[in-house]
């Protein structure tokens, strides 16, 4: 059954990102990039160049995270009702 | 998880930028074949930069206590090429750049070439080399959108191990690193895997004869019109 397919897919994708959570409740969680920035500014090495402009808080960062995401799955979603629609008119 | 702004010094960004150009000079010249040759294409270019973006906003727990972002280039590179989704690439890793102060405008190189270039290779090789061995669809997305993730992530790491040896040597900064990126990234890897396999699906029955058109798969009329135009 297709379905049943997809409900498998969709269990294995939550499971994926629910386990790291329940295996490791207490870990940080913070961005692997800020652990490599971590173990580079140990060596001594300071940034030579830094953002131009950044989130002024991490609610703002959040917030044009959310709106890439939600861009993304706005086109997607476009494209998916699209054809969907066109096969379910013929 | 990119280079972070201004974290590989002279001469390595510049270096990165050089060999980064000509792909993206190549990704630009097949964008501009491909919208002429086959307009039709177009939604599914404007559908995998879709997904390349939504992927790379989703930062996600990993095992190891921190969190990552998937890529969304293996399923791109499969069905536009390896050369477009450098572009679509680089556009996502300017809005990052630029908005988010996530990666950064003087590791864009380096970024581009570990996002846009070797993880989409190589997930295309992936694809390819599947494909030979007869294997179905689905599995070889699968393989090619995980493995082309997670290389992107361990090109990373051994871009920060050619700068920083950390005094004990290249290959255990290489370790340290991949520790930090590439082990990360491994339950990600899988559920991009899985994702890429769910629109592929999609894509395979809803627009089947543009994929065919495109070479992506081959559908089974086309073969036997092919096969009788042979004989």
């Amino acid at each position: 059954m297709k379905a049943r397919y997809y409900i498998v897919l969709t269990a294995v994708l939550i499971a994926l990102f629910v386990t790291p959570l329940l295996v490791a409740p207490s870990a940080e969680y913070s961005g692997a990039d800020s652990a490599a920035e971590a173990a580079i500014s140990d060596t001594g090495y300071e940034p030579w160049f830094s953002p131009i402009w950044e989130p002024p808080s991490s609610e703002i960062e959040t917030l044009l995270f959310s709106l890439q995401a939600a861009i993304g799955a706005l086109v997607i979603g476009y494209f998916v009702g699209y054809e969907r629609g066109k096969r379910a008119k013929t | 998880m990119h280079i972070m702004e201004g974290f590989l010094p002279h001469p390595w960004w510049e270096m990165w930028f050089i060999i980064a150009i000509p792909f993206i000079a190549y990704g630009v010249y097949k964008l501009t074949k491909i919208t002429k040759k086959i307009p039709e294409a177009l939604p599914l270019l404007a559908l995998m930069g879709a997904f390349v973006f939504v992927l790379s906003a989703l930062k996600l727990p990993s095992v190891t206590g921190s969190t990552s972002h998937p890529t969304g280039t293996g399923l791109a590179a499969v069905i536009v090429g390896p050369a477009i989704t450098s572009v679509l690439s680089l556009i996502v890793l300017i809005f990052q750049a630029l908005l988010l102060a996530h990666g950064g405008l003087t590791t864009l190189g380096a970024n581009v070439f570990s996002m846009g270039i070797i993880g989409p290779i190589v997930a295309y090789m992936i694809w390819l080399t599947c494909k030979k061995m007869r294997l179905s669809n689905s599995v070889g997305i699968f393989f090619a959108a995980a493995l082309g993730d997670l290389l992107t992530y361990i090109v990373t790491s051994i871009q920060l191990a050619f700068v920083f040896p950390t005094g004990t040597g290249f290959f255990n900064a290489f370790l340290k690193f991949s520790g930090v990126f590439a082990i990360t990234q491994i339950p990600l890897a899988i559920g991009e895997g899985i994702l890429a396999v769910m629109l592929f699906d999609f894509l395979a029955k809803y627009k089947g004869q543009l994929l065919d058109k495109m070479k992506v798969i081959k559908l089974p009329q086309s073969k036997t019109v092919q096969e009788t135009a042979k004989q």
